[in-house]
């Protein structure tokens, strides 16, 4: 009986919820924010029959803000996690419950055929994130499912949509405690494994971690099979060139039948970004090429009417 | 006549190998493509670069020069009385020469360029060579362009266009300038002068 008290106490402290929220008639999602989004809860100690107030563990603090903005913005809580959370204190054990995972709502459903849930999969049990740790790597590790926003179809600011992207890498990549729960190998420093790119700021700010570590597979929105480092691409005319792989990924939203057509040229495509060997504008190459061209045969005209008149 | 002193002639010398080197890097990164490399990306990015810097150095060589050294004069001209002249000179170029005429304005101590050269050299040297320093120099350190966005495009990409314009300008104008180089007799004479100094009298 006492051990069972314990427990229960010990559950109270690692998920509080102050019973001011049922009273005051909330339900669903806002119940659990109620605590889930402060720094701070507050609960009956039974040792010592009083109220006291502690600091949440921040791993369980939620971004209503982003939560808002985020695509399961219309759950409640207890869609994904279990039932027996509304009941508080929360008991313990639930948090070993195995949690759903994207498949298990997206797979097999029509209604999301065209995200192509299942090739995502296949895709992802074929990248090295999954190849090196297994079942312990899931779509969790990079997309938060509180907050994920489809940013690469969404977001108009192309900038935004990169900085969103590479945080998910950077989540782990650049911290030391997430990128050890995963792997034995000490972290990397993200900017001196890149040094051999020149203006690595501008690389960084306007490219996808993605680009150049993940085979493109033009039936994806975003490829999911992350290579080996070894197989990055780290040839610079791979983007530096009209047919740049970065439209085929990173502006393929944008540019969808524009690839081979036009490359980088239009403006309307492009204007935010600049792309040495890309940016051609297909006008200024052909108004150059007739300058050019002009002053050639001018000078072959030129030369030939000297040529003639020495003969005189 | 000694027309050429050797600081002009060091700097001419440094200038046309940069520009071959600038040009074909240039071209080289314009047209870049992974089946047919002219020069490797990466290269071709740090010989502009450091190519690019140099020219600037070389160009501070030019200016000092034309602010304290009499080689300025010849920078300088009155537009009233010059329009005409150009006039004349392009007449020359496109129809005298044909017709055996002498050369309107014959290089002298006072007058090393003919009025169409010297307008050429005016635009080369105070317009488009700042210009494409400038982008240049932009380019190189893209954080600090401030105008983020300009004609509905950014202000990098807008930058990079008026790079390479300037950049397709100053190379027609090195292709016309060596051509122009062979009309003085007798042939071969004017490189003869940039290496030596000496301008021969045409025959």
């Amino acid at each position: 009986m006492l051990k069972k008290f314990i427990l229960l106490f010990i559950c109270s402290l690692a998920f509080p919820i102050p019973g001011t929220s049922q009273e005051t008639g909330e339900s669903g999602k806002e119940k659990c924010l109620a605590c889930h989004s402060k720094q701070d809860y507050t609960f009956n100690n039974p040792y010592t029959s009083q109220t006291e107030k502690r600091l949440m563990n921040p791993y369980y603090i939620l971004d209503t803000a982003s939560i808002s903005s985020g695509v399961h913005h219309k759950f409640n809580c207890t869609d994904c996690h279990s039932p027996d959370y509304e009941t508080w204190p929360h008991n313990g054990e639930l948090k070993l419950e195995p949690i759903n995972t994207c498949l298990d709502c997206h797979g097999g459903d029509d209604t999301y055929a065209k995200y192509h849930f299942e090739e995502v999969d296949a895709e992802f049990q074929q990248s090295v994130h999954f190849t090196a740790t297994g079942e312990h790597f899931g779509c969790y590790k990079c997309h938060n499912p509180h907050y994920y926003r489809p940013m690469a179809r969404d977001s108009k600011v192309m900038t935004e949509s990169i900085s969103y992207d590479n945080n998910m890498c950077l989540s782990c990549h650049s911290n030391k405690d997430r990128f050890g729960l995963l792997s034995e190998k000490g972290l990397f420093d993200v900017m001196d494994r890149h040094e051999f790119l020149p203006n690595q700021t501008a690389h960084f700010t306007n490219v996808r971690c993605i680009e150049c570590h993940t085979k493109v597979n033009d039936s994806l929105m975003v490829a999911h099979n992350i290579l080996p480092k070894d197989k990055a691409v780290k040839l610079c005319v791979e983007c530096h060139s009209s047919n740049s792989i970065l439209m085929a990924s990173l502006y393929r939203h944008q540019a969808k039948e524009r690839r081979n057509e036009l490359g980088f040229v239009n403006a309307s495509i492009l204007n935010e970004s600049y792309v040495i060997g890309a940016n051609r504008n297909i006008f200024l190459n052909i108004l150059s090429l007739v300058i050019f061209g002009m002053a050639i045969m001018g000078i072959i005209i030129h030369t030939a009417l000297r040529k003639v008149k020495q003969k005189k | 006549m000694y027309l050429y002193p050797i600081w002009i002639r060091i700097w001419h010398i440094i200038n046309a190998l940069l520009f071959l080197i600038l040009i074909i890097t240039g071209l080289s990164m314009q047209y870049s493509n992974p089946d047919f490399t002219i020069i490797r990306f990466d290269v071709a990015v740090s010989s502009h670069n450091i190519s690019g810097i140099l020219l600037f150095f070389n160009y501070g060589i030019i200016i000092i020069g034309n602010l304290f050294t009499p080689n300025g004069k010849f920078y300088r001209l009155k537009w009233k009385k010059t329009k005409g002249q150009i006039a004349d000179q392009f007449r020359y170029y496109t129809y005298g020469i044909f017709k055996g005429e002498k050369t309107p304005f014959p290089v002298t101590e006072k007058r090393k360029f003919n009025p169409l050269q010297k307008i050429t050299y005016i635009m080369v040297i105070y317009l488009f060579m700042p210009l494409i320093f400038i982008t240049g120099w932009a380019l190189l350190f893209p954080e600090l362009i401030f105008i983020k966005r300009i004609f509905g495009t950014s202000g990098i990409h807008f930058t990079d266009l008026v790079h390479i314009i300037s950049g397709f300008f100053l190379s027609l104008f090195m292709v016309i300038h060596i051509y122009l180089c062979t009309i003085p007799k007798p042939p071969g004479s004017s490189f003869k002068a940039m290496l030596t100094g000496w301008h021969q009298h045409e025959e």
